[in-house]
């Protein structure tokens, strides 16, 4: 065995290298931030929120149509993915203690982990091909069934955290479960549900594969789920993909727009969380 | 009997002079529950459809990748021809190009993931390691086009300009840094993924070494250990529940679409060097779904993604079981 003093070298070497580690995650989440500021304050004006996109060279450009569409989709994909997990998110809680619950838990977890461009390869089959064409709803589709095994795990954990004496206060009082389910407990669990479908929002909002062959894109403003829509992440790409310095001052400007909304997301989780533990 | 009570107890409606008897007299009028079965019924039928997308994906893929399946088989995974003009397809280009950006993100990725993992758990208060943690899920948060807008526009450059001539020069006798490199390829691509895959390693290990009991720190420390010697104690024990979480790193690595479509040069090749472009199955597919032009070109891509899915889909069940070997069980009660 090596002597004291180079098993202590050791030691403080790797401490020093583990703290170096650190910092360098730290460091290079504000290194790619100070570069998406600095990138997209340039473009970023309101004309540029508020116009949609006009021809190479024509100043004014904007994407006010990428905005909207991202909306929505978004919306669209909540109103699909939000109910379908917080009611598997139930069921998960009440009644899947057992192998049956388990074995769901299992798929659904594993779900989360499957690509998301395969979801969009999926609804490009299931409704793209039969539909013969690209719509905003196909897109909604793809985002709302990536929201849907998220949901459902965040509704579970947060629902367990509820106490079980609420649930037997609930039906000593002669409430079937169902009403002491959706009465009492979700109730109590609602800011946490909440925080979880947050949580869900920021993370299809920053989606672009599933969106590639269901919504595609569209260079102006449109509100029809039939047709196809533009988003700001297929914006970013389409753009970032072009030969033309300009457009990819307006992806770095689209960029600044979504990155500060998912982080502002992010932070505003955090922050309810944490009020939610200290109420606790 | 149901009606004799029921009859009798709205006879004798809720009066002050039989507190309680007539309310447990009038409970069997409640309507009969089938609330609580149709409840049940309800969520389980949304959890079970959750699960169940699983299944159709798949299935779903497999009934649509029927052509290229019954012209080349299971030879299509070792063909290495790509050519929609005569209608030649195999998967073997874009199998190397996945598996090796993979490995490029994983070696780069673990050391400095376990690093930071290993700082937050052992080294740092909790008043450090929460606001790190936070700042390292953010870059999770981070948009996958978006690393891939970064990843063009300054990263490549500054790999292109800085860091590849002195690989190359140091290391050129390989055929891995041979070539002329233009700052999109394999090993762009490689990097840019360890960086995406850091935040789901380090967290999941820091879950992990969290879930290992603080009596296994203090045995080693008592018996005269270095701190970092304990360290590797706690590791050892850990083994399983980290290895879980590099595979789930490595299924994210795989799967990763937009930012490796955008720097990997998207070329249907296996080139030794690791500064030629490549394509992997998640780019090939995003890159020419909309541009399949024959039927058999379109259900190619598709097998691609079925490929892809099972691929995936066996990683992460992997991952899960390693992880929750650890992770449940006594080690829980002693976080903090």
């Amino acid at each position: 065995m090596a002597s004291l003093a180079r098993r202590k070298l050791l030691d403080h070497t790797m401490t020093a290298l583990t703290a170096l580690c650190a910092v360098f995650a730290v460091a290079s989440l504000f290194f790619i931030l100070g570069y998406i500021f600095a990138g997209g304050i340039r473009a970023l004006n309101l004309s540029f929120l508020f116009n949609s996109p006009k021809p190479i060279g024509e100043p004014g450009s904007g994407i006010a149509n990428a905005i909207v569409g991202s909306a929505i989709m978004i919306s669209l994909g909540s109103i699909i993915g939000m109910p379908v997990g917080i009611m598997a998110g139930i069921y998960l809680s009440e009644f899947g203690s057992n192998k049956f619950g388990n074995m769901l838990r299992f798929f659904i977890d594993t779900l989360t982990g499957i690509p998301s461009i395969i979801i969009g390869v999926f609804v490009w089959t299931v409704m793209v091909n039969p539909m013969k064409h690209f719509s905003a709803l196909s897109g909604g589709v793809a985002l709302g069934i990536l929201m849907m095994p998220i949901v459902a795990r965040t509704t579970e954990e947060m629902i367990r955290l509820v106490p079980h004496s609420l649930r037997e206060a609930g039906l000593a009082l002669g409430a079937p479960q169902w009403r002491v389910t959706l009465g009492i407990v979700l109730r109590t669990a609602s800011t946490g549900v909440a925080t979880g479908a947050m949580l869900a929002i920021a993370r299809i909002a920053g989606e672009t594969a599933p969106l590639l062959f269901t919504a595609l894109g569209l260079n102006y403003l449109s509100t029809n789920l039939l047709q196809p829509m533009a988003s700001l992440t297929f914006q970013i790409y389409y753009y970032a993909a072009s030969p033309y310095e300009e457009w990819h001052d307006m992806a770095w400007a689209a960029t600044l727009v979504l990155v500060t909304m998912i982080l502002a997301l992010n932070i505003a989780i955090r922050v309810l969380a944490r009020n939610r533990h200290q109420q606790a | 009997m149901g009606s004799t009570l029921a009859g009798k107890s709205s006879a004798s409606p809720l009066s002050p002079s039989e507190p309680g008897l007539p309310f447990l007299r009038a409970a069997p009028k409640v309507r009969p529950r089938i609330g609580d079965p149709l409840f049940k019924l309800t969520t389980g039928f949304f959890a079970v459809l959750i699960a169940g997308l699983a299944v159709l994906i798949m299935l779903e893929m497999a009934i649509n990748s029927k052509l290229p399946f019954a012209k080349f088989g299971f030879g299509f995974l070792t063909r290495s021809i790509w050519d929609p003009v005569r209608e030649e397809f195999g998967a073997l280009p874009f199998v190397y190009g996945t598996v090796v950006s993979a490995v490029i993100a994983l070696i780069i990725s673990i050391p400095i993931s376990l690093g930071v993992a290993i700082f937050l758990v052992e080294k740092a208060s909790r008043r450090l390691s929460n606001p790190i943690l936070f700042i390292v899920q953010l870059l999770a948060a981070i948009p996958s086009v978006v690393y891939g807008l970064w990843a063009i526009f300054v990263l490549a450059p500054l790999l292109r300009n800085h860091v590849y001539p002195a690989l190359q020069s140091s290391l050129g006798f390989l055929p891995l840094f041979k070539g002329s490199q233009n700052g999109l390829g394999l090993l762009t691509a490689g990097i840019v993924l360890s960086i995406m895959i850091l935040p789901i390693i380090t967290a999941v290990t820091t879950d992990v070494l969290r879930a290992v009991p603080v009596t296994q720190r203090e045995a080693a420390l008592a018996l005269g250990s270095t701190k970092w010697e304990a360290t590797l104690i706690v590791l050892q024990n850990a083994k399983s529940g980290v290895s879980g979480a590099i595979i789930l790193g490595l299924g994210r690595a795989i799967g990763e679409t937009m930012a490796v479509t955008m720097v990997i040069g998207n070329r249907p090749q296996i080139s030794a060097s690791l500064f030629d472009p490549s394509f992997t199955i998640a780019s090939a597919i995003a890159n020419e779904f909309t541009e399949a032009s024959s039927e058999i070109y379109l259900q190619s891509l598709i097998e691609l993604g079925l490929i892809l899915f099972l691929v995936t889909f066996i990683i992460n069940m992997l991952a899960r079981l390693l992880v929750w070997s650890v992770t449940r069980g006594e080690g829980r009660g002693t976080r903090g």
